[in-house]
C-alpha cells in the first residue's frame, strides 16, 4: 500500500531528467543575452552622456554624439507603424471574421506566413524599384518607412490574426444568434477580448523594425546628415545604419562611441518590448474570461 | 385556412388559439447533412403560433440540426447544408436578405451556456442595444424583467456587474435564456434550456414559458419526454434523422400514436 512501483520510481526519474533538461537550454538561452548586454555596458556605458544623446556627429563622426540618428530612428519607426497597422489590422479582421473559408483563403494565408519569411534585403531591393524609382518618392524616410511597413505587414497580419482567433468562436455564434452583425460582434465582443494580444503583437514589431539596417540602407537612411529630417521627404539618419556605419566604414571612431550606439539602439529595443509587456499584463487584467 | 373542425385540442380542451391562421413555421422537405451525409431527411411539419413545439427523440436523432436550421445558423458551418423550404410567417428564410434581422427575431437556448465575457447587465442588454434602446430606465427595466422570467433575478441581483462567463454552468444557462428572451423574440427555440438547472428552478421556467405562449411561439427540444409532457401542446418525434411522427402531446403519451416506435419511444423503452 502507498508504496511506490518501479514504474513510479522510473517515471518520476524522466520527469526529473525532462526538468533538467529544459533547464539548462534555458540556461544556454539567456547567456548570450547576458553577455551582449553586460558587453555593450561595460564598453560603451562610459559614452552615454547628454552631450551623446542629444548633439550631431563632429568632426567625421569620431567626435559629437548621435541626436540625428536618435530622431530618425523615430520617425522611420512611426511612419512605418502608421501606414502597416491599418492595412495589417483591416485585413487581419477580413481574413479572420469575413472571409469564407476556402483554398483561396488558405492560400492567401499561407501566402502571408511565407512573406514574413522573406529576407529583408528582399525587402529592400523590393522598396529601391517601387518606392523610390517606380513611384519617384527618392531616398526619403517615407520611402524607407513604407519599405520598413511592407516588410512588417505580414507579422503585425499574423499576430493579429492569432489574437483575433483565441476569442472562442461560441462567443460569436452568441451573438449572431441574437441578431448582431459581424461588424457589431467584431466591435462589441471579439476586439474588447483580442486588443491586447494585438498591441503586442504589433509592439514587438515595431522593436524589431527598429533594428532593421537592411530595408533602410537603400530607400532613404544616410550615413551623415547635419540637421534633423522636417518632412518625410528628407534623407535621415537612423540609428541601426549609423552602427552599420561606424562598426564598418568610419575610421578613427574611438570603440567606445560605437558600443555607445550598439547600447542605446538595444536599450530603445529593450523599452518597447518592457512597454508591450507591462501593456500585456495590464490588458490581461482586463480580459474577461 | 386548416378546418377548424380538425384543429387539435390542447390538454385542458382549449382549441387553438390561431390554429386557423397560416402556420408560423412551415418546413418542407428539409434535408440537413453534413460534408454530404444527410443527419436529418424529409421533414415536413408546421409549428402554429402560440403553441409550445415539443421536438423529442434520442441523441444523433437531428433534433438540434433542426433547430440551427431554422435560425440559418448553417451560416456559421461550412460542414453544414440545408436542403428544402423553411418558411417562417409566410416567407422562406434564405429569402431575407438581411439575415441579421431575421435572427434578431428568433431566441436561442443551447445546452452548452455561452456567457458573454460583458457583465450579467450587459449580457442582457445586448439585444435591447442592439434595437437600439439606450435609456438606462428603459435598460434596467428589460433586464430586470428578463432575468425575472429566467428564474435568476434573485441571485444576481446584487452582482450585475460581475462578469456573465464567471456564472455558474446553471446560472450561465439561465442567463443565455435571459439574454433570449431579451431579444423581444417571436419564435424562442429552445435547446435543452434545464440540461443545468435544478428540478425547483425548472418548473418555474416551465411557468414563465407557460405564460410566455400568449405572445410568442417556442419551440421546445427535450432528452425528457416528461418535459415535453408537460409543457408541448404538440410533440414531435425524431429518430436517427426522420421524423417519425406529429401529433397531440396528450394523445401520444396516451397511445394514440401512427408508430409503435413513438410509444416504445415516450415509454422508455429505448433512447
Amino acid at each position: 500500500m502507498f508504496a511506490p512501483t518501479p514504474l513510479n520510481r522510473r517515471s518520476y526519474r524522466k520527469q526529473r531528467l525532462a526538468r533538467a533538461v529544459f533547464f539548462l537550454m534555458t540556461v544556454a538561452l539567456i547567456v548570450p543575452v547576458l553577455v551582449i548586454v553586460g558587453t555593450l555596458v561595460i564598453r560603451g556605458g562610459p559614452a552615454i552622456s547628454w552631450e551623446f544623446l542629444f548633439t550631431p556627429p563632429r568632426n567625421f563622426m569620431t567626435e559629437g554624439g548621435i541626436l540625428p540618428a536618435l530622431v530618425g530612428t523615430v520617425w522611420l519607426v512611426l511612419v512605418a507603424l502608421l501606414a502597416s497597422v491599418p492595412v495589417g489590422v483591416a485585413a487581419a479582421l477580413y481574413l479572420s471574421e469575413y472571409a469564407p473559408d476556402n483554398l483561396l483563403t488558405r492560400t492567401i494565408n499561407l501566402a502571408i506566413i511565407n512573406l514574413a519569411g522573406v529576407p529583408s534585403i528582399v525587402h529592400a531591393l523590393f522598396g529601391v524599384g517601387a518606392f523610390v524609382l517606380f513611384f519617384r518618392i527618392g531616398a526619403s524616410i517615407l520611402a524607407a518607412s513604407l519599405t520598413l511597413a511592407v516588410m512588417t505587414l505580414p507579422v503585425v497580419i499574423v499576430a493579429t490574426r492569432e489574437s483575433l482567433q483565441a476569442v472562442p468562436q461560441a462567443f460569436r455564434e452568441a451573438c449572431w444568434n441574437m441578431g448582431a452583425t459581424r461588424w457589431q460582434t467584431i466591435r462589441k465582443v471579439v476586439l474588447p477580448n483580442s486588443i491586447s494580444g494585438i498591441l503586442t503583437g504589433v509592439i514587438l514589431e515595431v522593436s524589431r523594425t527598429t533594428g532593421e539596417t537592411a530595408p533602410i540602407m537603400f530607400t532613404g537612411a544616410a550615413a551623415f546628415v547635419a540637421f534633423l529630417p522636417e518632412s518625410v521627404f528628407d534623407q535621415t539618419m537612423a540609428m541601426s545604419y549609423h552602427l552599420y556605419y561606424l562598426a564598418t566604414q568610419a575610421t578613427d571612431v574611438p570603440e567606445q562611441t560605437t558600443f555607445g550606439v550598439a547600447l542605446v539602439l538595444i536599450a530603445i529595443v529593450l523599452a518597447m518590448n518592457a512597454i508591450s509587456i507591462a501593456f500585456r499584463v495590464y490588458l490581461r487584467g482586463q480580459k474577461k474570461w | 385556412m386548416v378546418d377548424a373542425a380538425a384543429a387539435p385540442e390542447r390538454a385542458d380542451g382549449s382549441a387553438f388559439p390561431l390554429y386557423e391562421e397560416q402556420p408560423l413555421v412551415e418546413v418542407r422537405d428539409l434535408v440537413i447533412s453534413y460534408r454530404g451525409r444527410p443527419a436529418l431527411r424529409d421533414i415536413d411539419l408546421d409549428v402554429y403560433r402560440h403553441e409550445i413545439f415539443g421536438i423529442v427523440g434520442p441523441a444523433n436523432s437531428g433534433k438540434t440540426s433542426f433547430l440551427r436550421a431554422l435560425n440559418r445558423m448553417d451560416a456559421f458551418n461550412p460542414a453544414m447544408q440545408v436542403a428544402g423550404s423553411i418558411r417562417i410567417n409566410g416567407k422562406n428564410i434564405n429569402d431575407w436578405r438581411n439575415e441579421y434581422a431575421l435572427r434578431s427575431r428568433i431566441g436561442v437556448v443551447f445546452p452548452l451556456p455561452v456567457g458573454l465575457p460583458l457583465s450579467v447587465y450587459d449580457n442582457v442588454a445586448f439585444s435591447p442595444r442592439l434595437r437600439g434602446i439606450r435609456r438606462k430606465a428603459r435598460l434596467d427595466e428589460v433586464v430586470e424583467r428578463c432575468l425575472t422570467r429566467a428564474a435568476l433575478w434573485d441571485e444576481v441581483k446584487d452582482r450585475l456587474d460581475s462578469l456573465g462567463s464567471l456564472l455558474s454552468g446553471g446560472q450561465q444557462q439561465r442567463l443565455t435564456i435571459a439574454r433570449a428572451l431579451s431579444q423581444e423574440p417571436e419564435l424562442l427555440l429552445l435547446d435543452e434550456f434545464s440540461i443545468a438547472v435544478d428540478p425547483v428552478t425548472t418548473m418555474r421556467i416551465e411557468d414563465v414559458l407557460r405564460e410566455l405562449r400568449s405572445e410568442i411561439t417556442i419551440v421546445l427540444v427535450t432528452n425528457l419526454v416528461q418535459q415535453a409532457r408537460r409543457l408541448a401542446d404538440r410533440t414531435a418525434f425524431f429518430l436517427t434523422g426522420e421524423l417519425v411522427e406529429t401529433g397531440v402531446t396528450e394523445d401520444l403519451f396516451e397511445g394514440k400514436v401512427k408508430d409503435r416506435r413513438t410509444t416504445g419511444y415516450l415509454e422508455g423503452r429505448f433512447g
